[in-house]
């Protein structure tokens, strides 16, 4: 995790496996992710275990928030250049549309960088992404 | 209602969610006026190897799974109520092997709106996180019968 050479790697190959292997909690939800030029794309694949309501069905909103929170992380750490897991401060999660079972996409802004704290926005859609299921901000603590 | 209907009618509830499931949630306690849920350490919910704390994910799961469910305890009848926000405060990373606890609890409800808040912890009652969040009330008859049954227990 500590490895300075997965994130060489990562930033110089953009093939983010190794990287996210190395975070089980992205493991256990099954999160991928893209480069396009600077921008990143990350992706939820359909998972059985990550639903909550059964009668949709629809993915569990906590595994939306994790998701979600998960790939704010790593945004993170792209844009730092540190292969720390930045802290997370708070996070502001508003749900607009059930996330039903199927691929989920995110995708994550830095608003505001000072010098302790950075401002992530993070939008997350499916098959649309002029229909957002969810939107999110959270702090991290940046530390030196 | 007796709080070991509550106590039933929740873990019926959860156990139809896959991922609170796959995180091993359970019912520690249950009453009229709130709910606690148990999130049991384990390695595959890790955000950092080398600390090897949990990551927030599996916390703002186990904290819109007690938001979403101490409705439950509070309804004579079983209603789904999406989430519509959650703003979670992480005080502190919580201690690896240990479990982590959430208590939630209603303070408000109105016709359509439910205002929730929670508090996560561990066994020496330090916090780990807060939450508080809104869900919407869509009316029991948005849910199937069938499913309302599973959780009220039918006849019950």
């Amino acid at each position: 995790m500590t490895s300075p050479e997965i994130l060489r790697h990562t930033q110089a190959t953009g093939d983010f496996t190794r990287m996210l292997e190395s975070v089980p909690y992205a493991r256990f939800i099954g999160l991928h992710c893209d480069r396009f030029g600077d921008d990143l794309i990350f992706r939820l694949p359909p998972k059985d275990q990550n639903l909550g309501n059964p009668i949709l069905p629809a993915i569990h909103g906590g595994v939306i928030g994790g998701f979600m929170e998960v790939s704010a992380a790593i945004y993170l750490m792209m844009s730092q250049d540190t292969f720390r897991m930045p802290k997370i401060v708070d996070f502001s999660l508003d749900y607009l549309r059930a996330g039903l079972d199927r691929e989920t996409f995110a995708e994550c802004h830095l608003t505001r960088q000072g010098n302790r704290v950075a401002n992530v926005m993070i939008t997350a859609w499916q098959k649309s992404r002029s229909k957002p299921i969810a939107t999110a901000r959270a702090h991290f603590l940046l530390e030196d | 209602m007796t709080d070991r209907l509550r106590m039933d009618r929740v873990s019926r509830f959860i156990n139809t969610l896959n991922q609170a499931r796959e995180l091993g949630l359970t019912v520690s306690d249950a009453s009229e006026e709130h709910l606690v849920l148990c999130l049991p350490y384990s390695e595959k919910i890790i955000g950092n190897p080398d600390t090897r704390v949990i990551h927030g994910g599996a916390i703002t799961t186990l904290m819109d799974t007690t938001s979403g469910s101490v409705m439950i305890c509070a309804l004579p009848e079983f209603e789904l109520c999406p989430t519509l926000d959650l703003r979670v405060d992480y005080m502190r990373p919580a201690e690896p092997d240990k479990p982590v606890y959430a208590r939630a609890e209603v303070y408000r409800m109105t016709r359509h709106i439910i205002f929730t808040r929670c508090e996560a912890y561990q066994e020496e009652g330090e916090t780990v996180a807060q939450c508080v969040g809104t869900f919407m009330r869509i009316g029991k008859e948005s849910t199937p019968k069938a499913y309302r049954d599973l959780i009220t227990g039918g006849a019950e």
